[in-house]
This record gives C-alpha cells, sequence and structure tokens, in this order.
C-alpha cells in the first residue's frame, strides 16, 4: 500500500512501549496475510495455480502458500477452471463446508463467466452459485494475474469491518 | 487386408479414402464382435486405441445414421487400422444399438458408455451402460445434429441440487451473445469484430470481407 497507514500509531511516555491499534485493523493484519487457498482446480487454469505456487512465482511471497485440500482447513476457494453443472452442486458443498471467515477468487474466463465453453455442460459463471469476491480475466490467467487478483482480495480482506462480522457474523 | 477380404466377404474397404491414408474399412453390425476378435487373436491389432461416435445428420436415414469408428492398433509392429460400422435400429426403431466390444477390449467399456452418452447409441452386452459425463437423470443425448449447442432447460444434477444456494434451480440455456465476448461495434463476424486476428497468417486464407465463422 502506498498510502501512509493509519491503523497502527505508538503512545506512551516512551515511544515504542505500547502499540495502539483499532481491532478491525489488527484482524484484518492476521487474516490478509495468512489467507489458505483453497484450489478448487477443474481445469486448465489449475496448471497456472499450480505455477503460482512453485519458486518462479512463489506465491509464498505474500502469505498464501498454504493450499488446503480440505475445505475444513481452507478460507480462499480459488475455483480455478471450467464449473459443470454435474460439478456446481460440489463446488457448493465444498464452499458450504469452509468456516467462515471465507473468501472466493473466480479464476479466468470459465470460473468467471462460462468462458468460451457456452454450452450445454457448463454454468455460466461460478457466481451463479457462489458469492465471488475477486474475478480474475485471463484464458487461463497468468500467475502474474493470480497474484495480483490475490492481491487485490487481500485489499479487500483489510478493508472489512471484521469486528463488527466477529459478533454478528459475516454481513453478507 | 486382402487377407481380411478373403476371410471376411462383408468387409469392405471404405469408398472414400481416409484423409491421413489409413486402412479404413466398412463392416456390418452383426459382424462387429466376431470381426474385432478374428482381428485381435489372428492378426494382433490387441488395442483399442479410441472409439467416436458420428451423426450423419438428421435426415440420414434412420438406419444408417448414427455410426461408430473404431481404431485399432497393432503393438507388435505398429500397425492402425480403421473400422467403421453403422448403427442399426433397435426393435422399437428409435435407438440405435450395436454389439458391445467390453468383454474383449477393455479400453471400450468408458468409450462405449461415451457414445451412449453423448450419441445415445446403445451397445448390447455392456457390463454397465451408464452415462459418464452428463448426469443420469439428463434427457437428451447432446451430440446429436438435432441437439442445440446451447443446450436446452433441464434440472440440475439430484443430489447436491438441494444444497445448491445463490438461486441456481435449473439448466439453462447458455447465452449464444453477449457478455464478456463482444465483439467490436459493425462486426457480424469475429473477424471483422477482432481487428487484432486480421494480421495473423492463419486468419487470412480467406478473402477480407468473408466470414469464416458466420455461425456464431
Ligand atoms: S479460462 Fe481458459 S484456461 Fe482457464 S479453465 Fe477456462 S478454458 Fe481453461
Amino acid at each position: 500500500m502506498s498510502r501512509p497507514s493509519t491503523d497502527f500509531g505508538q503512545a506512551g511516555t516512551d515511544n515504542g512501549e505500547v502499540v495502539v491499534t483499532r481491532l478491525d485493523a489488527a484482524i484484518n493484519w492476521v487474516r490478509a496475510n495468512s489467507v489458505w487457498p483453497m484450489p478448487m482446480g477443474l481445469a486448465c487454469c489449475a496448471i497456472e495455480l499450480m505455477g503460482s505456487g512453485g519458486s518462479r512465482f512463489d506465491i509464498s511471497r505474500f502469505g498464501m502458500e498454504v493450499m488446503r485440500f480440505s475445505p475444513r482447513q481452507a478460507d480462499c476457494m480459488i475455483v480455478a477452471g471450467t464449473v459443470t453443472y454435474k460439478m456446481a452442486g460440489i463446488v457448493r458443498r465444498l464452499y458450504d463446508q469452509m468456516s467462515e471467515p471465507k473468501w472466493v477468487v473466480a479464476m479466468g474466463a470459465c470460473a468467471s463467466s462460462g468462458g468460451l465453453f457456452r454450452t450445454y455442460s457448463t454454468l455460466q459463471g461460478v457466481d451463479r452459485i457462489l458469492p465471488v469476491d475477486v474475478y480474475i480475466a485471463g484464458c487461463p490467467p497468468k500467475p502474474e494475474a493470480l497474484l495480483d487478483g490475490m492481491l487485490l482480495l487481500q485489499e479487500k480482506i483489510r478493508k472489512e469491518p471484521s469486528a463488527k462480522m466477529l459478533f454478528r457474523g459475516r454481513g453478507d | 487386408m486382402r487377407d481380411l477380404a478373403k476371410r471376411f466377404e462383408w468387409v469392405k474397404p471404405r469408398a472414400v479414402a481416409s484423409a491421413d491414408g489409413l486402412p479404413a474399412l466398412d463392416v456390418p453390425a452383426a459382424h462387429l464382435a466376431v470381426f474385432a476378435v478374428a482381428l485381435r487373436d489372428e492378426w494382433g491389432f490387441d488395442l483399442l486405441t479410441d472409439m467416436a461416435g458420428c451423426d450423419w445428420g438428421v435426415d440420414a436415414d434412420p438406419g444408417s445414421r448414427f455410426g461408430v469408428v473404431y481404431h485399432f492398433a497393432r503393438s507388435n509392429g505398429g500397425a492402425l487400422l480403421r473400422v467403421s460400422c453403422l448403427a442399426g435400429p433397435n426393435e422399437g426403431g428409435d435407438a440405435v444399438v450395436l454389439p458391445s466390444l467390453a468383454k474383449d477390449f477393455a479400453s471400450a467399456d468408458w468409450f462405449e458408455r461415451e457414445i451412449f452418452d453423448l450419441f445415445g447409441v446403445s451397445f448390447e452386452g455392456h457390463p454397465d451402460l451408464r452415462r459418464i459425463l452428463m448426469w443420469e437423470e439428463y434427457e437428451w443425448h447432446p451430440l446429436r445434429k438435432d441437439f442445440p449447442l446451447a443446450g436446452r432447460e433441464a434440472a440440475l444434477p439430484s443430489g447436491d441440487a438441494a444444497s445448491m444456494g445463490g438461486g441456481l434451480d435449473r439448466v439453462a440455456v447458455a447465452p449464444m451473445e453477449g457478455g464478456p465476448f463482444v465483439s467490436a461495434e459493425g462486426g457480424g463476424s469475429p473477424r471483422n469484430g477482432e481487428p487484432r486476428g486480421a494480421d495473423q497468417s492463419w486468419a487470412d486464407d480467406r478473402g477480407a470481407g468473408e466470414n469464416r465463422c458466420d455461425h456464431v
């Protein structure tokens, strides 16, 4: 972030003894920097997702390398690939099994809109069954684009009123 | 080939030669099973590498509308052979039937399920003839020529459908226009609407005004 952060301040007679912050800022700082993605790899886009995890693009620079294949241990579903109607119910069920707070990234044209598959078998965008936070364009998106999308997601997480949601459930 | 034709008088070389030069034969459905086993045991074609369903169009004679093309390979010596077989109507007259090769060639099992699923050709003697790609309750065979690419309204696959949020309750007809892939104004064809394609040699083998993709 280029703007100066007002999330943290220092107080006390001796500078540095006490750090003050807002609860939102503290929670979001923790959440944004340890996103545990669930790779919902359904087609070719998943290859780029794997590429992002490799040493060349190294998604762990942003604290997102802990890919979990169990929905119970993940908080961000990356839908990478073509969602067919046959698969849609399973994707939705996996999403339901993830615990709050959770986010969804639609990676690539297929997950965002059905992509080039204007056909009888393909769900025309995963947003018909899931609340998508970030859409990433491309067929497939390069790993750079995925990382860009994930950084956008971090931005979004940093702006959430998390403290309020703690007591109310996620406000969507 | 000559041996084959001598042994089985019903085997005919295909009237139109294959573009890739592979030897291709026509075999009547009634003899297919015998023929395939003989190919495997006596001529060494021990591998069924591919099966392709064909729909010759809604105007075709019902008895010869659907067919399957088999590709046999000989693992010792590397020869390939293409065999085409037309599916005959069953007693009801509406479905189309071929003998199953799943007992003799393990690879035929899923190929036949796929052709059954997408073309509606049933295979007599298949151990487990269920749909393989579309869900079980789907009513149509989507690769038939009279089925629209965009699909038809249908019920969602059962089971998980109940838990689906987001208001999705049916399989919708896919939109053929609009959405993220919109051609530029004045297009009509993607070729005119997508100027960046114009300088690419693969797009230039026809006159500039012609629609290569006017079905879109
Ligand atoms: S967007 Fe392109 S690369 Fe990604 S899953 Fe769809 S077809 Fe494959």
